[in-house]
């Protein structure tokens, strides 16, 4: 259980606004968490704090009964003594190292086995030898997660891990993440602007806004409005254009990377802008389901 | 030409070159990583005094150098009594002078080499549990190879190259002092023109080959490390 009550301010250069930060709430063992928000909103600074690479102007931070942070009391363990495993949105490699030794560096003497396992895992072992500057976007990003597996830590921080890569490779990303969080049950906090991701891995997410967390709970609940259920099929999506046709409305919706085109109202249609963010709810009864062509 | 030439300047150079880029190495190194890395407001202070022999002209550093640790001064006294150290006019006092005046040309490179690295670097090794003395030797350092060596071997050509510093506190003593910037200076003034040109051939050849190396490492490691 990690429970964290933060607080960060920063001044602004050449007069300008700063920066203010102040969020708070717990995360259970073993959850998958995702902090969501537009870029600049503080999601990747609460990492940072998490772990250890910011020190904040005040607050705590109790991991496991183990304080990690508290302001008052002058504790800011160091990020060396946290138990964490940091995945950087660059990867953060490191270049004059091999993939083995890159993993192999973060676990320490006498672990080859765990390396080759990690290896393993991530589908890594045909690449052990070589240099990351000779891999992938997406190989990177596999030797990444290895490293910030290898010391076992108690908590798993993603700062936007996939946003580099392209969609398919995300997705197939995705699926591995979600494998290794079924198989190792880590606590885990990823750090995402990406709709789908959030639906796709997370337990639970925190919206982030303005250096706060305005809600909070399952992503369905968060984005739809509505506690998951059975007999609707919800989705949520964003309006990228709006038209008339005769007495009625066309939305023209993006729906997780699908274009889907809805009839609405002339009430329906004056509330809503292109931008806007909505929920498409509809009766799950009987819909026509098929196998998804390749072409 | 080079039948009767007397090699002893060439080696004094060869040796007083590798003891200085030896100790360069040592020193500049941390230096260069303190300098990367500090919030101290003494940094810009050190970062001057580093690169002073940049442009300062050499004869002015000798000189100073010369009257420091002459010892007819608080200074080099001290150094004569407590350590029996006498610095000017010997091999050993053309060592200290080279250092300091070929301090920024190990120091600049691997300094902006250790800045231009990303900040997550420095970060991931700390979280994976490694103290900032075996990220900077295990993870830093390694990454900024070329860096080191273009530093040293610029270090080495720059220390083969000086003239002014080791003329005002080495002076001219054959096989202690007489290296071979100084050596051509020498044949010069006897008008020992064939003499002279040896010396500098060698030099040329020699200044030649380390800037053909220094370029062509620059374009194989710009391939590598973009």
């Amino acid at each position: 259980m990690i429970r964290f009550d933060l607080t960060l301010s920063r001044t602004g250069r050449n007069g300008g606004d700063g920066f203010q930060l102040a969020m708070a709430g717990d995360i259970a063992d073993g959850e998958f968490l995702t902090l969501f928000g537009a870029s600049g909103v503080g999601k990747s600074t609460l990492l940072r704090l998490f772990a250890g690479l910011e020190k904040p102007s005040g607050g705590t931070l109790v991991v496991d009964g183990d304080t990690w942070c508290d302001a008052e009391r002058g504790v800011h363990k160091p990020p060396q003594q946290r138990s964490v495993g940091f995945v950087f949105q660059d990867y953060a490699l490191f270049p004059a190292m091999s993939v083995r030794d890159n993993i192999g560096y973060a676990a320490g003497r006498g672990e080859s086995a765990w390396v080759g396992e990690l290896l393993e895992l991530t589908r890594l072992s045909g690449l052990a030898d070589r240099k990351p500057h000779e891999l992938s976007g997406g190989q990177q990003q596999r030797v990444a997660l290895a490293r910030a597996l290898a010391r076992r830590p108690r908590l798993l921080l993603l700062d936007e891990p996939l946003s580099a890569l392209d969609l398919s490779l995300r997705l197939t990303l995705q699926q591995e993440l979600q494998a290794l969080h079924q198989r190792f049950g880590l606590t885990t906090v990823l750090v995402s602007h990406d709709l789908s991701e959030v639906f796709r891995l997370s337990h639970r997410v925190m919206v982030c806004e303005q250096g706060r967390i305005v809600r909070h709970g399952h992503p369905r609940e968060v984005f739809i409005g509505q506690a998951p259920s059975r007999d609707r099929l919800s989705l949520s999506g964003e309006l990228l254009a709006k038209r008339r046709s005769d007495v009625v409305w066309i939305l023209t919706l993006l729906v997780g990377q699908d274009i889907v085109e809805v009839i609405a109202t002339d009430e329906e249609a004056d509330a809503l802008e292109p931008g806007a963010r909505l929920a498409i709810s509809t009766r799950a009864f009987s819909p026509l389901l098929m196998p998804a062509g390749t072409g | 030409m080079f039948a009767d030439l007397d090699w002893g300047p060439l080696w004094l150079t060869a040796e007083l070159a590798a003891i200085t880029t030896l100790i360069l190495f040592l020193l500049g190194v941390p230096l260069a990583g303190w300098i990367a890395h500090s919030r101290s407001r003494f940094k810009p202070l050190v970062e001057t005094l580093v690169s002073m022999p940049l442009v300062l002209p050499p004869s002015v550093l000798g000189f100073y150098l010369l009257l420091t640790l002459s010892p007819n001064n608080t200074f080099g006294a001290w150094l004569a009594q407590t350590f029996n150290l006498r610095l000017v006019f010997t091999f050993e006092g053309l060592v200290v002078g080279s250092v300091l005046y070929s301090l920024p040309f190990m120091v600049q490179p691997v300094q902006a080499a250790l800045t231009n690295l990303p900040p997550s670097l420095r970060e991931a090794s700390y979280t994976l549990g490694k103290s900032r003395l075996a990220t900077f030797w295990r993870v830093e350092l390694p990454s900024v190879r070329p860096a080191l060596l273009v530093g040293t071997v610029m270090a080495f050509a720059h220390t083969v190259g000086e003239f002014g510093v080791v003329l005002m506190i080495g002076g001219n003593i054959p096989d202690q002092t007489r290296v071979a910037s100084i050596a051509i200076y020498n044949e010069v003034e006897i008008h020992n023109y064939s003499g002279a040109n040896a010396y500098s051939m060698v030099l040329v050849a020699f200044c030649f080959v380390i800037v053909f190396v220094l370029n062509w490492l620059n374009r194989r490691h710009k391939v590598v490390l973009r």
